[in-house]
């Protein structure tokens, strides 16, 4: 069932694909081929796999649980999160979150995860800034 | 003669303070990344790739790194096979099969020790090969034209998906896709932005690193999340190391096994759509046919340690003959390294052979000293990488994704480029879920733009003839290549998967 819907969602997103190189704007001054020709065909191709895929599916895959899917999609929020939140409150409280958060996830004890992802964050912070020099999202404290 | 001298001007490039210590700590990081399970040579790489570049290294030292990790996780997949059954990356999947029994034996020591030697002679061997065989292959190399280099690019995706996919369909798509999101920006031609939907920060194209480090390191990081009460807590386990150095006796015994495996190893590197996996596997299998008489290859036989080992490290070699030569890699893990060279700015193909002598010896006679330090690393200090092995996942993993987002903001600096990493890492995610490979999406968001522009200025030469495409006998031969390396996969797929995956049955897409 799964690449069933798979192979749909991949004939959908192959017309999508089609339809917006047909709308790419032309420059008066082209070469031979243009700019739209490339893409139609790496949409033709993505259709004729989909359609495949579509027919003949493999064996379903081993779906997680809901609880796990759950799971998936709140570190997806709080990665997204952290992302956004990196500009503004600066690299090592950031970081120390979003990796307390994630290995707390995995499977250590709050307190625990608290210690791991705060020095996390201060062991990436001393390699990569301070000896290596990268430059890291300086929040309104200067870290 | 040539050779010899242009291999010493190499080493006078490499031979620095600073490339020695950047070797150095590529072997280090490496060998940890190749032994720990779920990090693999692809995901190792394109994590550094970032740091590399943001370090503002130059191309030599940067190429010297990156392919230090590079050889060093090939070495390092093994130690994981030997102690806890468990491949550190795919090709050391038939490590597992002899190593683990020596383990059980309480010979671990012998089998690191001994399967260290073998990844150096594997790896030693084809960097000669590399050598003898790479500047052969520039020659034909370059008689191509536009219309012959799109002919080869589609080989390159057509056999892909290797000897040993099961489903052509999903490789088709993958490559699709990858070659699709190449297309997203401001087309170099015309000038039109394609694909854009308006979003400024698309016009400039998705940067593939970022497509990389998502694809790889952060759908890993969710497959770990899936799987928190499954695998993800690594028991510790006592292990009994026993004596490190194998005995001469047992070295000798070994090694026609490794020669013979070497050369396999290499041969199955080099040719396209093979790669790492399928060297050692084919070595494994033609030893156990070779020298098993008396039926001891599963249960601990020495030579069924070394085989897989020099196998897969000569495949290693192997593998960047195309990709330097042609600039067309063969596997996932030579795609992620071309990542590295465009992101240099160097293009490699016939050219570079010729224009930048410099970083094609340099990054060679690297490849010596990296194989000559792990070497020494591997044995001495082979406790220490055991201990790695002991930090649970669920510290680990995150220091993987919070890495990976230090270095594309680092490249970048903007919260765009890291949210599109998340969409990349949920989109692999889902792929690896449904069976579908990642290393032709990474193939094709690296090689599209340099796919389409060729493909249009074959045709633009012509005026506008289509069937220039299929007009010399080189790229006809090209073409025919690619057809049947695309459908001799759907006729002997299935078996051979069959077959490598007897012993595990593993969720990882990430081949090599």
């Amino acid at each position: 069932m799964s690449d069933r819907i798979f192979g749909v969602v991949g004939l959908l997103l192959a017309m999508a694909y089609a339809w917006s190189a047909l709308i790419i704007e032309e420059s008066f001054l082209s070469d031979a081929v243009g700019p739209k020709a490339f893409p139609l065909i790496i949409a033709g191709v993505l259709a004729l796999a989909s359609i495949a895929i579509f027919l003949k599916p493999d064996a379903e895959p081993h779906w997680p649980q809901l609880g796990r899917l759950l799971e998936i999609a709140a570190a997806i929020a709080v990665m997204i999160a952290y992302a956004l939140a990196l500009p503004e409150i600066g690299f090592v409280i950031a970081t120390a979150v979003a990796a307390s958060y994630l290995t707390w996830r995995l499977g250590t004890t709050p307190l625990g995860s608290l210690a791991t992802g705060t020095l996390t964050s201060l062991g990436i912070y001393a390699v990569f800034h301070l000896i290596l020099g990268l430059s890291l999202a300086r929040g309104p404290l200067g870290f | 003669m040539d050779t010899l001298s242009s291999l010493a001007d190499g080493f006078a490039i490499a031979l620095t303070w600073q490339n020695l210590l950047l070797a150095l700590l590529g072997c280090f990081l490496g060998t940890i990344m190749g032994a720990l399970p779920g990090l693999g040579p692809s995901n190792g790489v394109a994590i550094l790739i970032p740091l590399a570049f943001t370090l503002g290294l130059g191309a030599t030292p940067s190429l010297i790194l990156l392919t230090s990790v590079y050889y060093g996780a090939m070495y390092g997949g093994r130690i994981s096979s030997i102690l806890l059954n468990i491949p550190g990356d795919e090709p050391a999947m038939m490590t597992c099969l002899d190593g683990y029994p020596m383990a059980q034996q309480g010979r671990a020591g012998e089998a690191l020790s001994l399967s260290g030697v073998a990844s150096f002679v594997g790896a030693f061997l084809a960097t000669w090969g590399l050598i003898l065989l790479a500047p052969q292959l520039v020659k034909i190399a370059l008689l191509f034209g536009p219309a012959e280099y799109f002919a080869l690019f589609t080989l390159a995706f057509a056999t892909l998906g290797g000897v040993s996919s099961t489903n052509q369909a999903k490789t088709a798509f993958a490559a699709a896709l990858g070659l699709g999101l190449a297309m997203v920006g401001v087309d170099t031609q015309t000038g039109v932005p394609r694909f854009t939907y308006g979003e400024v920060h698309l016009y400039d194209g998705i940067d593939f690193l970022v497509a990389i480090v998502g694809l790889f390191a952060l759908s890993e990081v969710f497959i770990f999340l899936e799987h928190r009460h499954g695998s993800a807590d690594a028991e510790s386990r006592k292990i009994v190391i026993g004596r490190l150095m194998p005995s001469f006796a047992l070295l000798r015994q070994c090694t026609p096994t490794m020669l013979r495996t070497s050369f396999l190893g290499f041969l199955a590197g080099v040719l396209p759509g093979a790669g790492a996996s399928l060297g050692s596997f084919i070595s494994y299998s033609m030893e156990k046919k070779l020298v098993d008489k008396e039926g001891t290859f599963g249960t601990g036989d020495p030579r069924g340690v070394a085989a897989p080992e020099a196998g897969n490290n000569a495949a290693a070699g192997g593998a960047l003959v195309p990709m330097l030569a042609l600039g067309v890699p063969g596997s996932g893990t030579t795609a992620v390294l071309l990542a590295v060279l465009l992101a240099l700015n160097i293009t490699p193909g016939p050219l570079l052979f010729a224009q930048q002598p410099d970083v094609v010896w340099g990054l060679i006679a690297a490849l010596f000293i990296a194989n000559f330090m792990l070497l020494a690393m591997n044995i001495p200090m082979i406790g220490l990488f055991t201990r790695v092995l002991m930090v649970p996942p669920r510290i680990l993993m995150p220091v993987v994704a919070m890495v990976s987002f230090v270095g594309i903001y680092g490249i970048s600096g903007s919260s765009f480029d890291l949210l599109v990493m998340i969409g990349f890492g949920l989109m692999g995610w889902v792929l690896r879920k449904l069976d579908v490979p990642l290393v032709p999406v990474i193939l094709g968001t690296l090689l599209g733009n340099a796919m389409e522009s060729n493909m249009r200025r074959a045709i633009t030469i012509d005026n506008g003839n289509w069937l220039t495409l299929i007009d010399s006998p080189l790229s006809i031969a090209l073409w025919s290549l690619a057809v049947i390396g695309f459908v001799l996969p759907m006729v002997f797929g299935k078996v051979l998967k069959g077959r490598m995956k007897m012993a595990k049955d593993e969720e990882g897409a990430v081949t090599d």
